[in-house]
């Protein structure tokens, strides 16, 4: 789900770019107001955790491979807009020290992962969770919040690859930048995600979501906010 | 009822076990590179290289070829020493740069965060 440099046309990631400026410029004034500074460790953690789980690259037997996110249980944790300024961290390091992921396409990638997957992840987790702290709906809720969110994820991704064809080509009908339409691009990443890393997404938050549930219950973001406990 | 100092150093152990736990991930993330070549599978779809995509279709669309190499990155593909082929030498250098990517994401994160947060309740 790294798009590397070339793949997406400048007409592509300069207004994706722009979404997560934006974006961002508004996460840090919300992180501001939202986090305690004794969480700041525990999301220098989180960043680290989502850099490591990314290099975890899982194969489809003679396909391809793909990895998790993390970004689903950051973002239950301790909020949305926290797991934005996370995950991008994690992200930009890997793009400018490890080339995962283009320098061009870093706008693109951050906004796919960093800013519509937690925000997908949290909403997802408050819908089906109901502000539950029964064992089994947590648990339930942090997998389909992680699957859900994985998921649509790649279907972006998909749609900002698929749409290349018909933003740039020359004149002979060849493709400037990825040369896969939306009709391949979508089964393709929509299918691997649905069938495989989506439920590994899944598992790790629900797993991860059911430790702190067990050892610091009032410490989940989502637990805090929009609940009964808000203002405790 | 914890006393402060307590809910402290609940804090502090459970930080320190999440710190380990992480160290544990990267001595294993050698599995994201042997997993994919035991199971003969390729790259993520949409990440082949020019050369990759060469094969896939006949072509290196014009644009992707200018800006393919826009950026070269200091330790691409998590490696120092892309000569190496065997498993091991490859292991130890995603090791080595799953610790050193690990290590700068939690220093540069922990710098951010104290800039923006200033609510010390």
């Amino acid at each position: 789900m790294h798009i590397p440099d070339g793949y997406l046309s400048p007409q592509t990631y300069i207004p994706l770019f722009g979404l997560f400026v934006t974006a961002t410029a508004i996460g840090v004034k919300k992180v501001k107001k939202d986090i305690s500074a004794r969480n700041i460790p525990y999301l220098g953690m989180a960043a680290v955790f989502s850099f490591i789980i990314m290099m975890f690259n899982l194969p489809i037997p003679g396909g391809t491979t793909g990895h998790a996110v993390g970004s689903a249980v950051i973002a239950i944790l301790f909020g949305p807009w926290a797991a934005m300024i996370a995950v991008s961290v994690a992200l930009i390091i890997q793009a400018l020290i490890f080339g995962d992921g283009g320098i061009t396409a870093i706008g693109a990638n951050c906004f796919n992962m960093a800013v519509f997957m937690p925000f997908v992840a949290y909403y997802t987790f408050k819908l089906f969770n109901n502000n539950s702290s029964k064992k089994r709906r947590v648990n339930f809720s942090a997998f389909i919040s992680g699957y859900l969110s994985l998921v649509l994820a790649s279907v972006l991704t998909a749609v900002e690859f698929g749409i290349q064809p018909l933003i740039a080509s020359t004149a002979d009908g060849r493709a400037l930048y990825c040369p896969y339409d939306l009709s391949i691009a979508i089964p393709a990443m929509a299918i691997e995600h649905l069938l495989f890393f989506g439920i590994i997404e899944g598992i790790i938050t629900a797993f991860i979501v059911g430790y702190f549930l067990r050892n610091d219950p009032g410490m989940i973001y989502a637990f805090r906010k929009g609940g009964k406990d808000e203002n405790r | 009822m914890l006393s402060e100092k307590e809910v402290k150093m609940r804090i502090d152990k459970q930080q320190k076990k999440i710190l380990v736990v992480l160290l544990l991930l990267c001595l294993i993330t050698p599995v994201g590179i042997i997993l994919p070549i035991f199971m003969n599978a390729g790259n993520a779809w949409g990440e082949w290289s020019a050369q990759t995509l060469k094969d896939l279709i006949g072509y290196v669309p014009q644009g992707l070829a200018k800006y393919s190499h826009v950026w070269k990155a200091p330790m691409a593909d998590y490696t120092i020493n892309t000569g190496a082929r065997s498993v091991v030498h490859q292991s130890g250098f995603y090791i080595v740069s799953g610790i050193f990517g690990a290590t700068l994401t939690y220093v540069v994160m922990l710098l951010i965060s104290k800039l923006i947060v200033k609510n010390e309740e």
